[in-house]
């Protein structure tokens, strides 16, 4: 009784020997514990914000047999927006994505230039910028040949400005 | 006519209804016009006496009270839009044609909260230019700066989620193009940008997104940060404490 009463008195005053008595020590164990369950609240809320499945085009596409792009043009796939472009030396898969802001570029047969119509940017038929805003030349992508014979195009996979693919 | 109105008054006045809503007599003195004004819960916030030289249209332009009014017309607007639109891809371009051709007065409500965003963009503006120009930012007023240029980012953010909900080219190309300039931020850009638009490119989730945003969150945020900002002005002594000539007038 008497030891219980002395525990009392100590528990609102500083101890003799500890600079933490119980009543401090009861609230920054509960902040420490309310701060730890907001943080994880934090952690999973922005995990639940992070959709892990998308409805978006695939990356990695076919564009046909390589008979359907005769040598010396540029042609334009709007669903993947990628131009497939083929030169004497073999086929390119050039991105129709700006590399400024992310607009889509378009094919202008008649400058032989692909332009973007948000900013100005112009690049040569290979992607090689011209002149624009854009900080960068577009992408190349991969190219392989299927086992059927058909071109796939994996826009995740980027290529040397300078490497074709021969068919 | 006047008399039996006068007296249909104040026999309302006596009714226990009347008196169970508002508790004080008629404002008559000082005292109870006071009263009247902290009793209230939409008033309790605004100040109990306002000098009549702030009240002068040279003193706020009343811009401070035009972005409000406007947001309160959005506010309105934006709730009558909800009832025929939904944030869905491709439905949310159809409802937006909706609005404008087939529900009736749908183009007038519509126009007028684009209107009225746009308008609400540049009163705020126009009344951070006012305050700064006359030195409002100043003790004892700069913690209230602070809430309005939050006010400003917010008013902004509500502009820009607002723009993609048509979901027609324009919507979709300023928001490609918003959301990669976010990308450009250091580190961070990348990671906002992809919970921004829920995805790598403005699809159905982006406008989902933007749609709570815009309906949800920052209107809830711009109610919350507009009554500091009005308990603030009448905290830091009223409207305008400064005299025309900028000294200080108490």
């Amino acid at each position: 009784m008497a030891d219980s009463d002395k525990q009392g008195a100590n528990g609102g005053a500083p101890d003799a020997q500890g600079d933490v008595n119980r009543r401090d020590f009861l609230n920054e164990i509960t902040f420490a514990a309310l701060g730890m369950a907001a943080m994880g609240s934090a952690v999973v809320t922005y995990r639940y914000l992070s959709p892990n499945v998308l409805f978006e085009p695939p990356t990695k596409f076919r564009a046909g047999s390589p008979d359907l792009y005769p040598i010396n043009t540029v042609t334009y796939l709007p669903e993947q927006q990628v131009y497939i472009v083929r030169t004497p030396d073999g086929f390119y898969a050039v991105s129709a994505v700006c590399t400024h802001l992310g607009c889509i570029t378009q094919w202008k047969p008649e400058a032989d230039q692909i332009a973007c119509p948000c900013h100005g940017s112009k690049f040569k038929p290979d992607g090689v910028k011209i002149e624009g805003p854009a900080p960068a030349p577009l992408p190349h992508f991969l190219i392989t040949l299927t086992l059927d014979g058909e071109l796939q195009v994996d826009k995740l996979e980027t290529v040397k400005i300078n490497q074709a693919f021969k068919v | 006519m006047a008399t039996t109105f006068h007296d249909a008054l104040s026999r309302l006045r006596k009714t226990r209804v009347w008196k169970s809503i508002f508790r004080r007599g008629p404002a008559l003195t000082n005292r109870t016009r006071s009263l009247a004004v902290f009793g209230n819960l939409f008033l309790h916030f605004l100040p109990v006496k306002v000098r009549e030289k702030s009240l002068r249209v040279r003193a706020t332009y009343y811009l401070g009270s035009i972005s409000f009014l406007l947001f309160v017309i959005l506010s309105i607007t934006g709730v009558l839009l909800m009832f025929y639109y939904h944030p869905a891809v491709p439905q949310a371009y159809r409802d937006m044609k909706d609005l404008r051709f087939v529900v009736s007065n749908g183009v007038f409500l519509r126009n007028l909260h684009r209107l009225a965003a746009q308008l609400m963009v540049l009163a705020v503006f126009m009344h951070l230019f006012h305050v700064f120009y006359r030195g409002g930012y100043k003790p004892p007023h700069e913690f209230n700066w602070v809430v309005g240029v939050i006010l400003l980012l917010v008013t902004l953010f509500l502009s820009y989620t607002g723009y993609l909900l048509p979901w027609d080219q324009l919507a979709f190309w300023a928001i490609t193009v918003g959301t990669n300039i976010i990308s450009a931020m250091p580190v961070l850009g990348k990671y906002v940008r992809f919970q921004l638009l829920g995805g790598n490119l403005v699809g159905e989730n982006a406008l989902l997104r933007f749609y709570v945003l815009h309906c949800v969150v920052l209107p809830l945020a711009a109610v919350l940060f507009i009554a500091v900002h009005f308990w603030r002005v009448q905290k830091d002594g009223g409207l305008t404490a400064k005299g025309e000539d900028g000294r200080k007038e108490d």
